[in-house]
């Protein structure tokens, strides 16, 4: 027996670790997958084992047989990030990591533009952001050239071309001379995104009144009030009218109506009558009858 | 300036703040150098690096547990979505998760000129433990480059893009 037992644990050992090495998983992996294609994974060794695929965006699990290739079938993995693919078999479990990266494509854009409501003339008014995704919703961070363009009712249009860094893009633009509503559009090829932006008048300039009696009292109408690009102030818009006297002074606030403001007035002889909007004052009238 | 590194080093006491254990977390922060004409004050840096930090905390735990409701605080659109889908894929095939972040280093990249979005990239030391029914089948020690885009909520910052590359 004292013979015959090391042979005897020599070949159970042998045998052991002939079978652990025939056994013995190992894994292969692509070291990147683009995201939704199709890859495989090969194993080696004999036996059944388990395959996971590992990663905060996704979790795959397979039941697969050790020596075969495992294919994985386009859109299996479609999450853009770092991965880890365990093998686990009846003895061991090994594993690996991989990548899977955007598709190269950009296919969803998101856009902001800001504002979507501002004054005309305003230098670097208005700004755009693009973050660029492929089919995935995975942002794409392959420097991609965005055009960005500003385009107004009367055809004035102002573009840019910037290159993504990391995903994301941005631009400024001008508002234009001219109010109303201007298109602004973010294009990678033929995706597109498009945003309203609209362009109101200005403070107003120039702005200037008139009197003339009206029985006992005096009638003080606007001229047709505009911007200093010659766009027409929003009906609504408040004008006040103030008399000074003796060191009184008595105001009335009246709306645009049809773009002129007018009120009437009880003036004293030797009133001084002005007109503002806002901030802006506008022309000064003394008054004598 | 190139050189200066903001070092923290977030400790047990930091783990006791946010009402959880964890291991001590080392968080370097690159100089500030954007792409992008809006300028990060100092207090919006620290919010974000604050709100960036407690994200990571809500994943480790919502993948621990498998509870996708501990990613609402700190993820919103597609992060949420994602994270939240991989929560539910792991209560499907009876895994879970362990991902205990070692190391951050971070560097802000941009700052969208109207505020409402903030982009970085961090690269993570971190283990990544998988179990089945708390058998656990591996342990791996990882690294990864996140590019991360945070945009502000009511209170907080939070996670809208969460996504790891090849370094």
């Amino acid at each position: 027996m004292r013979l015959r037992s090391p042979i005897l644990h020599t070949t159970l050992a042998f045998c052991a670790m002939h079978l652990a090495v025939a056994q013995s998983p190992s894994i292969s992996v692509p070291k990147t997958v683009e995201a939704g294609s199709a890859f495989s994974v090969q194993s080696t060794g004999s036996g059944k084992a388990t395959l996971y695929i590992i990663g905060p965006e996704q979790v795959l699990k397979r039941d697969v047989q050790l020596g075969e290739t495992t294919y994985f079938p386009a859109g299996s993995l479609y999450n853009a990030g770092r991965y880890l693919a365990v093998l686990a078999g009846e003895s061991a479990t090994q594993n690996d990591s991989f990548d899977v990266v955007p598709a190269s494509k950009p296919v969803n854009i998101s856009f902001f533009a800001k504002p979507s409501r501002l004054p005309i003339g305003l230098h670097d008014g208005i700004t755009g952001v693009v973050y660029l995704f492929d089919a995935y919703h995975n942002l794409i961070q392959t420097p991609t050239p965005v055009s960005f363009e500003l385009s107004t009712p009367s055809g004035a249009l102002q573009k840019r071309l910037v290159v993504t860094h990391e995903g994301a893009a941005w631009t400024s633009m001008d508002s234009t001379a001219q109010q109303g509503v201007d298109k602004f559009v973010a294009r990678i090829g033929e995706v597109s995104s498009t945003r309203i932006i609209g362009q109101v008048p200005g403070d107003p300039c120039g702005l200037k009144m008139n009197a003339k009696p009206s029985g006992q009292k005096v009638q003080l109408v606007t001229d047709p009030v505009r911007d200093c690009s010659g766009n027409a102030i929003p009906d609504g818009t408040i004008v006040t009218f103030t008399e000074i006297y003796n060191g009184t002074q008595s105001t009335i606030d009246e709306p645009l109506k049809h773009g002129i403001a007018e009120a009437t007035l009880q003036v004293h002889s030797g009133a001084r009558l002005s007109v503002a909007s806002g901030v802006v004052m506008g022309n000064q009238i003394g008054w004598s009858q | 300036m190139n050189t200066l590194r903001l070092h923290l080093i977030l400790c047990a006491g930091f783990a006791t703040t946010f009402g959880s254990m964890r291991a001590q977390v080392a968080v370097q922060v690159e100089p500030v150098n954007l792409h992008g004409p809006r300028t990060l004050t100092d207090q919006a840096k620290g919010a974000v690096i604050r709100d960036y930090l407690r994200a990571w905390q809500g994943f480790n735990a919502a993948m621990d547990q498998n509870r996708p409701e501990l990613l609402e605080a700190d993820f919103v659109g597609t992060a949420k979505d994602k994270l939240g889908d991989t929560v539910q894929q792991q209560g499907k095939l009876g895994i879970h998760t362990r991902y205990q972040d070692r190391s951050h280093d971070i560097q802000f990249l941009f700052y969208s000129p109207d505020g409402l979005s903030l982009e970085l990239t961090d690269t993570v030391h971190y283990d990544v433990q998988v179990l089945e029914h708390d058998k656990v089948i591996t342990t791996k020690r990882e690294s990864a480059r996140y590019l991360v885009v945070l945009t502000p909520a009511e209170v907080r910052w939070r996670v809208r893009i969460f996504q790891s590359q090849p370094e």
